[in-house]
C-alpha cells in the first residue's frame, strides 16, 4: 500500500517552473529516491510532500492526509531533514534532542537515539564544535526523535569524506530495518544505488523514469563494452560484422567494442582467430549512470 | 506555515534562556553596560553635586533615564532581530517548522527573554543609582512603569519590523544601525540632552522610547499623555507590520 502518492505536482516561483510535472507513489517501508541534477526540482518536490511548500497544481497524499490541510497531524508522523537547516552554536548535541523530543506526543528515546547515532561521547558538544558528519547524525537524530512512519532526508551526504558518507549510508539501511519508510534526495549515483529500493529520476521538473536501480539499468540498452589493447594491427570489419557489435571505437591505443548480448565471447573468438593477444582486456557493463545519461541525455554534475 | 498553537513554547523558553545566559558578552552589555557607564559618572564628584542647569538635581540623576535607552535600544534593536534574523538565515526557524512546535513559540520565547533582560538591566540601574550615588527613585513610579513599558515595546516593535523585513543577519545590523544611532542620539545618550538644540531635544521627546516621559515619572511628574500616546501608537503600527511582514524562511 502507498504511503505517499504524489500526482502531477507542478509548482513555480514567479516566472521560474521549479517541478513541472511530477508523479510517483511510494510504499511503506521503502527507501525511495528522487535523484536529478542539482535544479532539477527534486528539493521542491520534497518540501511539497512535507507540507513546507504549498503545490500550485497537483496532488499530494501522505498516510492518507493532505500535508496542506492536515500540516499538524503530518508533522507527528513525518521526519524531515532539511539541506542547509543549522541550530544555534551554543544549542548542545543533548539539548537539542531533548528540545526536539518535547515537540511530540509520543516521542523517540533521544538517550537511545544519540547511542544509535553514535553521538554519545558528544551529548554536551555544543553544534559549533561538531564535525560535519557528527552534524549530519544529529540531523538524522532530530529528524527519527519524533519516532516517525516517514523520513525525508534531502541530500545528507553532500559535503561529507567518502568515510562519513558510508556510515551514513550504513545508518540509513538500519533506519529502513526498524519499518520506517524513507524518502532520500540525492545526486550521488552510488548513494541511490547502494540505499534505494526504487527511485525516481527527475530532470528539468519531470519524472523521467520511476524504478529499482537494476531495472532502470536493464531498460537502457544493456550496453556492454569491451576494452584492451590489442597486440597487432586488427580491422574493425572483423567485429562490426558480428551480430552482437554495435559500435567499434580506438581511443588511442586501445580499442573499445560495444554492443548488446555475449559480446566478450564474441570479441574474444575473433580474436582467438586472428591470433591477436588482447591485453589489458577489460569488460564493462552499463551503470546507473549510463542509465542516466541515457534517460536524460546529460551526465549528473555535482 | 502559521503555528496553530503555541506548542513547545516551554521548553523553547528553557533552552534559549540556557543560550542566552551562555553567551555572556551580549549578556552583560544588555543587562550590565548601563549600570557601569552610571558608575563611571558617578565617580566623577561634580557629577554627583545638585545643578541649576538640571533642575537642582545632579548630573547622574539627570542622565539615568538615558542610560534606560542604552538597555532598551541594545536589547530591542540589536540583540533581537540579530538572532531572529540568525535563526532565519541558518534555517532553525524552517527546522522548527517541520516539527510539531511553532515558530511562534520561538518568536514569544526570544521576546520574553529579552524583556527579562531589560526589566533586569533597568532594575539593575534603579537600585544601583539610588544605593551608590543617591539617585532617587522614580517619584511617579506608575507613570514611570507605564512610560517604561510603553517605549519599551514601541522599540522592540521597530526591531522586530527590521527582523521581519530583514534576510541576513548582515542585512539586520545594516537596517539597524542608523536607526540604533538615532534613538541613542535623540535619547541624549551621545550627547547628554541640555547640550542638544531645543528642536533636537523636542524631537527625542517622541523618538522611542520618549527620554523625556521615563525622566519626567522619575524626577516626580507624571508623563505626558501625548508622549505615551506616541510610544503606544508606534509600537502597535510597527508591531501590526512586523507581524504582517514576518518570514519563517
Amino acid at each position: 500500500m502507498p504511503v505517499i502518492e504524489v500526482t502531477n505536482l507542478h509548482k513555480r516561483y514567479g516566472d521560474v517552473v521549479a517541478v513541472d510535472d511530477v508523479s510517483f507513489t511510494v510504499e511503506a517501508g521503502e527507501i525511495f529516491g528522487v535523484l536529478g541534477p542539482n535544479g532539477a526540482g527534486k528539493t521542491t518536490t520534497v518540501e511539497c510532500v512535507a507540507g513546507l511548500r504549498v503545490p500550485d497544481g497537483g496532488e499530494v497524499s501522505v498516510l492518507g492526509l493532505d500535508p496542506r490541510r492536515d500540516a499538524a497531524g503530518l508533522r507527528e508522523r513525518v521526519g524531515v531533514q532539511l539541506q542547509e537547516s543549522q541550530l544555534p552554536d551554543r544549542l548542545r548535541v543533548g539539548e537539542a534532542l531533548e528540545l526536539f523530543a518535547s515537540f511530540y506526543r509520543r516521542p523517540a528515546d533521544p538517550a537511545k537515539l544519540m547511542t544509535e547515532l553514535g553521538l554519545d561521547e558528544k551529548r554536551n558538544t555544543p553544534y559549533k564544535k561538531l564535525s560535519g558528519g557528527q552534524k549530519q547524525r544529529l540531523s538524522i537524530a532530530l529528524a527519527l526523535v519524533g519516532d516517525p512512519e516517514i523520513t525525508i532526508l534531502d541530500e545528507l551526504t553532500t559535503g561529507l569524506d567518502p568515510q562519513a558518507r558510508r556510515v551514513t549510508w550504513e545508518l540509513i539501511e538500519r533506519i529502513r530495518d526498524r519499518g520506517v519508510t524513507i524518502i532520500l534526495v540525492t545526486h550521488f549515483m552510488e548513494e541511490a544505488e547502494r540505499l534505494c529500493d526504487r527511485l525516481a529520476v527527475i530532470d528539468r521538473g519531470r519524472v523521467v523514469a520511476v524504478d529499482s536501480p537494476a531495472g532502470l539499468v536493464r531498460r537502457v540498452a544493456p550496453t556492454q563494452r569491451v576494452r584492451f589493447r590489442p597486440s597487432a594491427e586488427v580491422d574493425d570489419r572483423l567485429f562490426t560484422e558480428l551480430p552482437e557489435v554495435t559500435t567499434v571505437e580506438r581511443t588511442g591505443g586501445q580499442v573499445v567494442v560495444s554492443g548488446s548480448g555475449d559480446v566478450l565471447h564474441a570479441v574474444a573468438s575473433v580474436l582467438a582467430r586472428n591470433q591477436i593477444v588482447a591485453a589489458d582486456l577489460r569488460l564493462e557493463q552499463s551503470t546507473l549512470d549510463d542509465a542516466f545519461v541515457e534517460l536524460t541525455g546529460r551526465r549528473i554534475t555535482e | 506555515m502559521k503555528g496553530n498553537d503555541m506548542r513547545g513554547f516551554g521548553q523553547l523558553l528553557r533552552v534559549e534562556t540556557r543560550l542566552y545566559l551562555r553567551d555572556v558578552g551580549t549578556m552583560l552589555a544588555t543587562v550590565g553596560l548601563p549600570t557601569l557607564v552610571l558608575v563611571v559618572l558617578g565617580l566623577v564628584p561634580a557629577l554627583r553635586r545638585p545643578d541649576p542647569t538640571f533642575d537642582g538635581q545632579t548630573f547622574v540623576s539627570y542622565f539615568a533615564p538615558s542610560l534606560l535607552v542604552v538597555t532598551v535600544a541594545v536589547a530591542g534593536l540589536n540583540v533581537l532581530p540579530t538572532m531572529l534574523a540568525t535563526y532565519r538565515e541558518r534555517g532553525v526557524l524552517r527546522r522548527l517548522a517541520t516539527t510539531p512546535a511553532s515558530p511562534a513559540a520561538l518568536l514569544a520565547a526570544q521576546l520574553v527573554i529579552t524583556l527579562a533582560a531589560i526589566v533586569a538591566s533597568a532594575v539593575l540601574l534603579v537600585v544601583v543609582g539610588r544605593l551608590a550615588f543617591g539617585v532617587p527613585l522614580p517619584r511617579h513610579p506608575l507613570g514611570f512603569a507605564a512610560a517604561f513599558v510603553l517605549g519599551t515595546a514601541a522599540l522592540l516593535a521597530l526591531g522586530l519590523l527590521v527582523a521581519a523585513v530583514a534576510r541576513t543577519a548582515k542585512a539586520a545590523q545594516a537596517l539597524m544601525a542608523p536607526l540604533f544611532l538615532l534613538i541613542m542620539f535623540f535619547g541624549g545618550v551621545y550627547l547628554p540632552r541640555f547640550l542638544l538644540p531645543d528642536l533636537l531635544v523636542r524631537i527625542g521627546d517622541y523618538t522611542p522610547p520618549g527620554v523625556q516621559a521615563l525622566l519626567d515619572s522619575w524626577t516626580g511628574t507624571p508623563p505626558q499623555p501625548l508622549h505615551l500616546a506616541i510610544m503606544t501608537g508606534i509600537a502597535v503600527l510597527a508591531g501590526a507590520g512586523a507581524a504582517k511582514l514576518f518570514r519563517w524562511e
